[in-house]
């Protein structure tokens, strides 16, 4: 831990990529900070302004088709997130930022450039041209992530029109598998199916670099999934005692998406 | 007689009168007949007020009734995501005083609650109508309403996605064919002024909007919208309107170069901004706005907001207040900042009708409920009291509202409800 200087927790374009609630993360990250007894910033980025490289954490959030691609333009030009991800920053990329730091997204009918920060794309499908585009995925989700990352069930929700695959020879791998509802929708629910939930994956987990489709936010509903990240920046964390709240809500989203 | 269309800025036209009883074809007529029994049948069941099922009962045995008991008379329509049913309410009272008023006052405001409003004699009777955003391109187009009334654009439920926009771009695309119609907007948020700016006339109404974050794109090239004090404005030139109605204070209207006062038994500014509106489209039907306002006050709730109601058995009793999305959140902030400190029981579900996806209560800045007694229930109560943790707000967790009721400090208690839980508060409260 490095005495004195706070923990800097960028929030990344939140009037562009705050449309679900995404924000929260930054709360959820400050707070486990502070309430540990090390002092934490949050550092908003409004649109339009140059991103810091100095951060330790930047947060993408969900976002609707023209502010993702607004947002894509502002970060690509500017080459913060990529240097500070260079050089030991851990970020986190959700939805709409899960897509924008891959290769390529689609947006209003043409394919963007992304970030090019880890190796995936994202297509609104990648059946056959012929066959009609899957429906967006909209619900509960749930994510067994994978044992490397030592996490309990993950806990979220999604909403989302594009699918998202790995690139050949991609690096890192997925956050973990999809137990219930679509994520990347690779092999779950690309057939269009809605169901989802048949062993496909979400997300993914390159270096300091998380991207996923979980909002709820998906730190609050998670908070281990927060400590990791964490844990990066800072090494070992002193205990926490607060809140007991997200472990009484875990208990009751475990409950009530039981059995389906 | 028919009413002239096509009037001219400025004109206020005489109350109408119509002494030809309108002739309706065979099937509205029985369209009607239709729709008065089933609402009386489905009244008598204690099924609600009938007018659902009435409405589409009537609809499929006549699809033209809508035209034919809507157009031709003075009507206006309410849409906006925040505000349609206090609006309508207001609106409502002001034309009540130049005689017969209809409405959709249940708060059915899709096609059939529309009709089964129209329903009813006298069939020249004004409306003031309450219509979803996404159904008022259908009901415009049936009943051609003398004014539309554009309140707000902003996010309602997530799981309802990339609606905003797409929304303001349906609006737009009506207000070009509607050319007989006057829209009275609200300047303040972007994507409600740039869809009325494809209108033919236009009211520019200064009511407020004290959540931006979802309007910071211009609607029109896709830029990030700039803002100060006095307004927002896009490089394309897309800017905040020079409003003739504005709300200036807590009871003050700046109407048409003159300052009005205004004292409404509804709380909060907002519900101002909703009276502006509300004036400004009955001065389009010929009200003048001494009268229209002195109409509306007397009005202390909307369909259960606003009102005290006894909670439980032991004598609590709390005031009952909708906020169903961000925007409707940061308006009751403001409300409960402007009343004494009672305790605050928020109820929060996350049914169908709510929106599934109960993320956006982290766009909510629950941290000025500091200070007061919080207490929580509701379907989603788990993941209320995660975000009031993080918020550093202390609360306790309840079964029900009456329960947390019970559990406060005093006797009356502000309850911030969503959606669902706000209608069954109500249910359970008339019982
Ligand atoms: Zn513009």
């Amino acid at each position: 831990m490095r005495r004195g200087s706070a923990t800097r927790i960028a929030l990344i374009y939140p009037e562009l990529l705050g449309t679900y609630g995404d924000g929260g993360n930054a709360i959820v990250l400050e707070q486990r900070l502070r309430w540990r007894g090390l002092p934490a910033e949050v550092v908003n980025v409004p649109a339009g302004s140059q991103v810091p490289d100095s951060c330790d954490i930047y947060l993408l959030g969900g976002g609707e088709d023209a502010p993702q691609v607004l947002a894509a333009d502002g970060i690509r030009q500017n080459r913060a997130i990529v240097r500070a991800v260079g050089s030991g920053a851990a970020l986190l990329a959700v939805c709409a930022g899960y897509q924008v730091i891959g290769a390529t997204f689609p947006s209003g009918g043409e394919i963007h450039e992304g970030l090019n920060l880890v190796d995936i794309e994202t297509r609104r499908s990648f059946a056959p041209p012929e066959t009609p585009p899957p429906g967006r995925a909209v619900g509960d989700i749930v994510v067994e992530p994978d044992p490397r990352l030592n996490l309990p069930t993950l806990y979220g929700y999604e909403n989302h029109a594009g699918r998202t695959r790995r690139l050949p020879g991609a690096g890192g791998f997925p956050l973990g598998v999809v137990r219930r509802g679509i994520g990347d929708g690779e092999d779950g629910g690309s057939d269009g199916s809605g169901g989802g939930g048949g062993g496909g994956t979400d997300g993914i987990v390159d270096g300091r670099v998380v991207g996923t489709y979980l909002h709820g936010p998906v730190l609050a509903q998670n908070p281990a999934l927060a400590d990791l990240l964490l844990t990066w920046i800072h090494g070992d964390l002193p205990p926490l005692e607060a809140p007991q709240e997200a472990q009484v809500l875990r208990e009751a989203r475990r409950r009530a998406l039981a059995g389906s | 007689m028919v009413f002239v269309s096509g009037h001219r800025r400025g004109t206020v036209e005489s109350a109408m009168t119509t002494s030809i009883p309108r002739r309706f074809t065979a099937r509205t007529q029985a369209a009607l007949a239709v729709e008065r029994l089933a609402a009386e049948a489905s009244r008598r069941l204690g099924r609600g007020s009938g007018e659902m099922i009435g409405g589409k009962l009537a609809l499929r045995v006549s699809p033209g009734a809508l035209a034919e008991v809507g157009s031709h008379r003075r009507t206006a329509c309410v849409s906006g995501t925040n505000g349609k049913t206090t609006t309508t309410r207001l609106l409502a009272r002001a034309l009540g005083t130049l005689g017969p008023v209809k409405s959709n006052s249940g708060g059915a405001n899709m096609a059939p609650g529309v009709l089964a409003a129209l329903s009813r004699p006298p069939f020249d009777a004004a409306a003031a109508l309450e219509v979803d955003e996404i159904w008022l391109p259908k009901v415009a187009h049936e009943i051609s309403p003398r004014v539309v009334l554009l309140l707000n654009i902003s996010r309602d439920q997530l799981d309802r996605s990339n609606e905003t926009r797409r929304i303001a771009s349906m609006w737009r695309e009506l207000g070009a064919e509607l050319r007989d119609t006057t829209v009275v907007a609200n300047v303040d948020d972007p994507l409600v002024a740039w869809a009325a700016g494809g209108w033919h006339r236009q009211v520019w109404v200064s009511a407020g909007q004290n959540w931006t974050a979802d309007a910071m794109v211009c609607p029109q090239c896709a830029r990030l919208l700039h803002r100060n004090d006095n307004g927002w404005w896009s490089e394309c030139g897309l800017a905040r309107p020079e409003p003739i109605v504005a709300v200036t204070g807590q009871r003050e209207i700046l109407w048409y170069g003159r300052t009005i006062s205004a004292r409404l038994d509804l709380p909060g500014r907002v519900n101002l901004g909703n009276a502006a509106m509300a004036a400004a489209a009955a001065r389009e039907l010929g009200v003048e706005v001494e009268a229209a306002l002195a109409a509306m006050t007397g009005l202390g709730d909307v369909q259960g907001r606003y009102q005290e109601v006894a909670l439980g058995e032991q004598g609590r009793r709390g005031r009952l207040l909708l906020a169903k999305n961000p925007a409707g959140w940061v308006e009751m902030m403001e409300l409960l900042a402007d009343a004494p400190p009672r305790p605050v029981v928020i109820d929060f579900n996350s049914q169908t009708a709510d929106g599934r996806d109960p993320s956006w209560i982290w766009d909510v800045p629950f941290e000025r409920l500091a200070g007061r007694q919080v207490l929580v229930t509701g379907g989603r109560k788990e993941d209320m009291s995660v975000r009031l943790a993080y918020a550093e707000v202390p609360h306790s967790v309840h079964a029900s509202a009456e329960d947390a009721a019970q559990a406060a400090n005093e006797k009356v208690v502000d309850v911030v409800a969503n959606y669902t839980a706000f209608r069954d508060l109500l249910v359970r409260s008339s019982r």
